[in-house]
C-alpha cells in the first residue's frame, strides 16, 4: 500500500477520508491545497504539475513514514495531481487520522510543508495576460 | 575515463535545454563536473549549488563519482503543494 500518490485526474476525497478512518482514531485532519487564482500580483489562470514520478513517490513516501513514526497517529495519506488543473481545483490533499487532535494536526502540517520543500513536482504558471513560468522559489515561507 | 550516462531534464531546465533527456558520454570525475558539462552545452543559468542531483531515482551527492549507465536527474528548486 502506498501512502504517498501522484495522480493525473481528479482527487477522489471521499475514498481517501473513508481509507482513513479506524476505531482507535477520534480525530481527523486534512489540508486541502487548491488552485489560488493569484500569485505574486499576477492574475493566474491555471497551472500544470509536473513530476520527477519515480524520486517524487518514493520521496513521497518517506516523508509519509515520517509522519507516522514522529507522531501519534494511526493512519496518513498524500496525494499530489500532476498534469494541467484550473483555478479553484484540488491540486494536494493531505489526511490524518489520530487518537487525538493534537498529533492528527501536526501531522498533517508536518506532511504538506516537507512535500512542499522536498518532493521534485514543479509548478508551472499561466497567467491571463498569456505569459506562463515555472516556479522555483529558493526559500519558502508559510505564506507559499 | 568516458561513462555513458543518460541525463535527465525537468521544468525550467527541460525548457532550456529543449530536451527531456539526452544519452550523452561524459568525462566529468564526478556528477558536479556532468551538471558543468551539460551547463556548458546547454547555457543553464542555474548554479550548481541552486540544484539538487538524483541517479537513478534516489537523491544523490554532488561528490558521487558518474557511474556508467546511469540515469541522472538534476532537480531544480521544486514547487509541489
Amino acid at each position: 500500500m502506498s501512502r504517498f500518490e501522484l495522480a493525473d485526474s481528479e482527487i477522489d476525497v471521499v475514498g481517501l477520508r473513508l481509507a482513513l478512518r479506524d476505531e482507535h482514531a477520534g480525530a481527523f485532519a486534512s489540508f486541502e491545497g487548491w488552485v489560488r487564482d493569484h500569485n505574486e500580483g499576477r492574475a493566474v489562470q491555471g497551472l500544470h504539475y509536473e513530476a520527477y514520478a519515480a524520486l517524487a513517490e518514493k520521496e513521497g513516501e518517506r516523508i509519509v513514514d515520517e509522519a507516522l513514526a514522529r507522531f501519534a497517529i494511526v493512519e496518513a495519506r498524500c496525494v499530489h495531481r500532476v498534469g494541467e488543473l484550473r483555478i479553484g481545483e484540488l491540486a494536494v490533499w493531505v489526511g490524518v487520522s489520530a487518537a487525538h487532535r493534537g498529533a492528527a494536526f501536526d501531522a498533517c502540517r508536518y506532511v504538506i510543508d516537507e512535500v512542499k520543500l522536498r518532493v521534485p513536482i514543479w509548478k508551472q504558471e499561466r497567467y491571463r495576460d498569456g505569459d506562463a513560468g515555472w516556479l522555483h522559489p529558493e526559500s519558502l515561507s508559510p505564506k507559499d | 575515463m568516458m561513462a555513458a550516462v543518460s541525463l535527465l531534464y525537468f521544468a525550467s531546465l527541460r525548457e532550456v535545454a529543449g530536451i527531456e533527456t539526452e544519452a550523452i558520454e561524459s568525462v566529468a570525475s564526478d556528477l558536479q563536473g556532468l551538471y558543468f558539462e551539460a551547463q556548458a552545452r546547454h547555457g543553464f543559468k542555474w548554479p550548481q549549488a541552486s540544484l539538487r542531483v538524483a541517479v537513478d531515482g534516489e537523491f544523490a551527492r554532488w561528490a558521487d563519482p558518474v557511474r556508467e549507465g546511469s540515469e541522472i536527474a538534476f532537480i531544480p528548486p521544486v514547487s509541489g503543494g
